[in-house]
């Protein structure tokens, strides 16, 4: 009973979270109705058993790109009038993508109920004991090895690239050395001199 | 106890209801306590540090200083600017308090003693210590000032730093024990060294990692050096500006549950959670918690007096230091400790 309470809860939450993203007028709010929504989507995860899945979409998503989301997002200067006015113009976009994503969600629903895969496979993705990390790790360092690592050099690719369009190198400061400040010794930076009296020090 | 429970005239449901909320009574009280008197704690070591007496007129020796301090704060008005966001205003001290909470449902803190004896335990730490950010961050933006804003956005990019080498920390940790669970970790470090020292941080492999954790886990709690989210001499007083009486209570408590919950784990990771730092079958006669809560105590005294020695960095330093130093660091030690691993445990 208690799981079907749980189900019932964190599906609604999603939902409802959803919706709001979407409706809310405030843009922060939405980033934070979004993070309510992944964190129930979280919360349905570990329902169904995928743990290492939930705390991924926790850490990952909630946990680092919602962070970014709403530092962007608080940064704006928001100006309510002139966000309603843009409706026209985006909303026949906007209900383009979504009759796409509906048709889409009745595609893969259709192919769900008239799959060939057995009950039971679709819903235990790890065999007998073993752990979800572990029945993860085994398909994906195996199996799925040259795919799992061509995503990983693609993010590698788009790491760098963002750091070259990003980077400018600044002529105009002078920026901190620290190894160059830490093996500075006493010598290089002080002179004792025993300089008469009346007379300037040569520098 | 949940079995007992179940089997009285409440049922299995009820039962598991019952017992779980009593634990979980259990922890987080005595866990209030401890932050009170972790509070005087690190009042007085900061104090003898600078050579001054601390707090010492309420109670016995000031004892009771946390508990009237708390008073005072249940007993102010709270303040709400006209120009906040009232209900995120109000919502952020709830976040860094809950997750404060929350995070010590998987610690074990004896053999079996663990509320939430999960697979994923040390996942479910970084994901619960990840959601910690937004109770700052967005404490920062509904007080609608500057200052509290301009130290959310510190407090968010500091923390998404230095979780980086956090993580990649842990994952050396969790290659060596072979588990994500926080119990079989601590089974893991007993008699690691030599065959009788208890704690993966006597290994001289992960004895970097060890200190690379100690440092981040002062910069992921914004203590001193790394408490620039709060540094008055710049930002008044952070992100905790705007708040009075029990708003900001939540925040100094969640605070300070936050740093406890650095020393235990700097204590499970490294040192040996409950284990006795030897394995020498007397040293088991005390009870494990009393080796855990004692680590902690060390653990905690470390931050007290780095905070009472070390001077605040700066924040370009920070970053330099979290994304130059400890990030490549980590990176190759991953690197090094898998390798071993590869070699001795698994064979080429």
């Amino acid at each position: 009973m208690i799981q079907a309470f749980a189900f019932y809860l964190f599906a609604a939450v999603v939902i409802l979270s959803g919706a709001l993203t979407v409706l809310s007028r405030n843009p922060v709010h939405s980033v934070l109705w979004l993070i309510l929504a992944f964190f129930n989507a979280a919360g349905l995860m570990v329902l169904v058993g995928a743990e290492f899945i939930a705390m991924l979409l926790v850490i990952v998503y909630v946990g680092a790109v919602a962070v970014l989301f709403l530092f962007v997002v608080m940064m704006l200067d928001i100006d309510f009038a002139e966000l309603r006015s843009g409706f026209v113009r985006y909303g026949f976009f906007g209900l383009l993508i979504a009759l796409v994503l509906a048709g889409e969600l009745i595609v893969a629903g259709g192919a769900w109920s008239a799959g060939s895969l057995e009950l039971s496979q679709r819903a235990a993705p790890a065999s007998g004991d073993l752990q979800n990390i572990e029945a993860m790790g085994a398909l994906i360092y195996s199996k799925y090895l040259y795919i799992f690592e061509a995503a990983g050099l693609v993010l590698l690719v788009a790491m760098i690239g963002a750091i070259v369009l990003t980077h400018r190198e600044r002529k105009d400061v002078r920026p901190q050395n620290i190894s160059d400040q830490v093996k500075r010794r006493p010598e290089d930076a002080v002179r004792n001199v025993d300089q008469p009296v009346g007379q300037g020090v040569e520098l | 106890m949940t079995e007992w429970f179940q089997s009285t005239w409440m049922g299995p449901a009820l039962g598991w209801f019952v017992s779980t909320t009593i634990l979980i009574l259990m922890i987080a009280l005595p866990l209030m306590l401890a932050v009170a008197m972790i509070i005087y704690a690190d009042r007085k070591i900061w104090a003898a540090m600078a050579l001054r007496r601390g707090p010492n007129v309420v109670g016995p020796l000031g004892l009771l200083q946390s508990f009237a301090d708390g008073l005072k704060v249940m007993l102010q008005e709270t303040i709400i600017p006209s120009a906040a966001n009232r209900g995120l205003f109000l919502l952020a001290p709830i976040i860094t308090f809950t997750v404060a909470l929350i995070v010590w449902a998987v610690i074990p803190f004896g053999d079996g003693m663990v509320l939430a004896d999960i697979n994923v335990g040390l996942l479910y730490l970084l994901a619960a210590s990840s959601l910690g950010v937004y109770g700052v961050i967005i404490s920062g933006w509904a007080s609608n000032s500057k200052y509290p804003f301009y130290s959310a956005l510190r407090a968010a990019a500091q923390m998404v730093s230095y979780e980086v080498s956090i993580g990649f920390v842990l994952i050396s940790v969790v290659l060596w024990a072979d588990s994500f669970n926080l119990s079989t970790i601590v089974l893991a470090q007993k008699a690691h060294v030599f065959g009788f020292l208890n704690g993966f941080g006597f290994n001289p492999l992960l004895f970097p990692m060890a200190v690379v954790f100690l440092i981040s886990a002062l910069a992921e709690t914004a203590r001193a050096p790394f408490d620039l989210t709060e540094a008055e001499s710049e930002l008044v007083a952070g992100y905790q500006t705007e708040y009075s009486s029990m708003s900001f209570a939540l925040f100094w408590l969640g605070e300070y549950a936050n740093v406890l919950l650095m020393c235990a784990l700097n204590a499970i990771l490294f040192w040996g959670g409950w284990l006795p730092p030897v394995d020498w079958a007397p040293l088991y006669a005390v009870p494990g918690i009393i080796w855990f809560f004692s680590k902690i105590l060390i653990f905690f005294f470390v931050f007290s007096w780095i905070k009472a020695t070390v001077p605040r960095y700066r924040y370009d330093q920070l970053m330099r230091l979290g994304w130059k130093i400890f990030l490549p660091i980590s990176l190759i030690w991953v690197f090094l400790v898998s390798g071993y691993l590869m070699l001795t445990r698994y064979g080429a």
